[in-house]
């Protein structure tokens, strides 16, 4: 069975947006129609987005870290949202296991956002519809688009690669070598929803050197552990 | 949770419809001595208010023309459940009042049925809330049992108002009985309240972004001007409004429904105002159920920014 998902690496996002701006060019541009832009240049400027992108504080000031946070639908393997859903609208694909909605289907009673604890469901207020990322279904199969290019919008556009797109039920998959590698973690394991997106924790990055990568120990020079004399500095005069 | 307008005045009014059809499906079988009218014009009511709720429920949906929709998922779904139980205990009902309309033998055993179709009902509203794990404030049988509790009770003062048109002798009967069903429903929401108050959050800052610091401040929640997340999950109140409201509905939905109704043995014509009271005393505590549901995304969604 496949499983496909994002797993997003948090010790590198650095809290750019360009995966919230992709995935919303890509989406608004679909045949779903577009994602709804209330007062867009005006005050409290409001619209429908599959992915944004949170900033988190950790610890007291001056020993504090900063945390880009990306959230989009996490594709739960045991999606709360999908069985309340009274329509059908919200369901599960078997094939790859994609949460959809169908939006001809959807009657807009926005129980499933009640269900889902991860706020990611977002209803759009012009279209009436529930909405949420689609891991770009409509990109990932796409054969019009060039092989490389069959990725989520968000994925393309990670200017650090912090998101990793892929398989996470192939063990071989890079997906889940970084979940296994790197620590990667669902969000609110308590709620028993079993997301397939994961986060890969942030680390200190540290770079260990050794000597032998400071002085060359295979050296021919230093092969009887005499030192070289330095030669004088050579002279040469331009001036004349 | 926001609380929404539509929800609270479905699930008011078809709580109190209930609670009527199961006040006069009991006296029908406690062999009442009243006219077929008095069912009749009853299951008018019944229907009226049951129809209102409906009608209300509408105003809730993006899609109203596709409600039909909502039935299809009902091995699923509480609130298919519900989409499809509603219009079934309607319909128990008119059949009812049909049945009582020919003077039919039959009004017994519709009305059983309808019994059925109006519990299936109380225990499918109460599951849509019980229902959704992450709201620990609604996941717990008391929700269904409070559902019941203040349907029949709100049903029951209702009842002891019509009565007061239609079969005075009932009023005083009905009245003792609807406080001892307001007495209960007291009982069984103070209870909720008291266990709501001691909530620990299973999910907590460090489990929603899986960082174990005792310290995490949102600095931005990734948009300025709100979204369907800051607006849906919000009551948008004070909480020196949610401290206030708790003891008005407690005063308006119970204690002095409690009083109207122990006068209005006596004094008949008080009956009403207690159902309008106790009535604008569910809405706020309706109002309060929702306000108090504490979703776990509100964690993501606490700094604008
Ligand atoms: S993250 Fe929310 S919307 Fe997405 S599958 Fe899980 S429960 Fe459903
Ligand atoms: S809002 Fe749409 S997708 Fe969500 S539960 Fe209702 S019908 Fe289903």
């Amino acid at each position: 069975m496949t499983q496909l998902a994002l797993v997003i690496d948090l010790n590198v996002c650095v809290g750019c947006h360009s995966c919230v701006t992709n995935c919303k060019q890509w989406n608004t541009s679909g045949a779903a129609g577009p994602l709804v832009d209330e007062n867009p240049y005006d005050k409290d400027p409001t619209g429908t987005f599959f992915n944004r992108v949170q900033t988190f504080e950790v610890g007291s000031y001056p020993q504090t870290e900063t945390m880009h946070f990306p959230k989009s639908c996490l594709h739960c393997e045991d999606p709360p949202c999908v069985p309340v859903c009274p329509t059908g609208a919200s369901y599960k694909r078997k094939e790859d296991g994609i949460v959809l909605v169908d939006y001809d289907k959807c009657i807009g009673c926005k129980y499933c956002s009640w269900a889902c604890p991860y706020g990611v469901r977002e209803f759009d207020e012009e279209r009436k519809v529930m909405t949420k990322c689609t891991l770009c279904v409509d990109r990932i199969y796409n054969e019009k688009l060039p092989e490389a290019e069959r990725k989520p919008s968000c994925v393309i556009a990670c200017p650090t690669g912090a998101r990793i797109f892929g398989d996470v039920h192939d063990p071989e998959s890079t997906a889940s070598k970084a979940i296994s590698e790197r620590g990667g973690y669902p969000l609110m394991p308590e709620c028993g929803t079993r997301p397939a997106n994961h986060y890969l924790p942030r680390h200190k990055t540290s770079m260990p050197i050794r000597s032998e990568q400071l002085y060359r120990s295979d050296n021919p020079l230093k092969v009887d552990s005499i030192e070289p004399i330095p030669m004088p500095p050579a002279h040469e005069d331009f001036t004349t | 949770m926001r609380p929404a307008f539509s929800v609270i005045f479905l699930t008011t009014l078809i709580g109190a419809a209930q609670g009527l059809f199961l006040v006069l499906y009991a006296t029908e079988l406690a062999h009442a001595e009243v006219a077929a009218s008095f069912y009749i014009i009853g299951s008018a009511v019944i229907l009226l208010l049951s129809g209102l709720g409906l009608l209300a429920s509408f105003f809730h949906l993006g899609h109203p023309e596709r409600a039909w929709r909502a039935a299809a998922m009902w091995r699923t779904s509480w609130l298919s459940r519900e989409v499809i139980a509603l219009p079934a205990f309607m319909a128990g009902v008119f059949g009812y009042a049909c049945a009582h309309w020919n003077g039919s033998a039959a009004t017994a055993a519709i009305g059983g049925v309808t019994t059925v179709l109006a519990i299936t009902l109380f225990v499918c509203t109460g599951m849509v809330y019980a229902a959704i794990k992450v709201l620990k404030e609604w996941a717990s049988p008391l929700t269904i049992v409070n559902f019941m509790l203040i349907g029949c009770a709100s049903g029951a003062t209702l009842a002891s108002a019509y009565a007061v048109f239609t079969a005075p002798e009932l009023t005083a009967i009905y009245a003792r009985a609807a406080m001892a069903l307001t007495f209960a429903a007291l009982v069984g929401r103070s209870a909720a309240l008291l266990r709501n108050a001691r909530l620990k959050p299973a999910t907590t800052m460090q489990s929603a972004i899986g960082v174990r610091h005792p310290r995490i401040v949102q600095r931005s929640q990734g948009a300025m001007g709100g979204s369907f997340n800051t607006r849906e999950f919000f009551h948008g109140k004070s909480e020196a409004f949610i401290r206030s409201i708790k003891p008005a509905f407690l005063v308006l939905a119970f204690f002095a429904p409690l009083l109207l109704l122990f006068i209005g043995i006596s004094t008949p014509t008080l009956l009403l105002i207690a159902f309008l009271l106790q009535y604008i005393g569910l809405l706020a505590e309706r109002w309060f159920f929702f306000a108090e549901a504490n979703h776990p995304q509100n964690l993501y969604y606490q700094t604008i920014g």
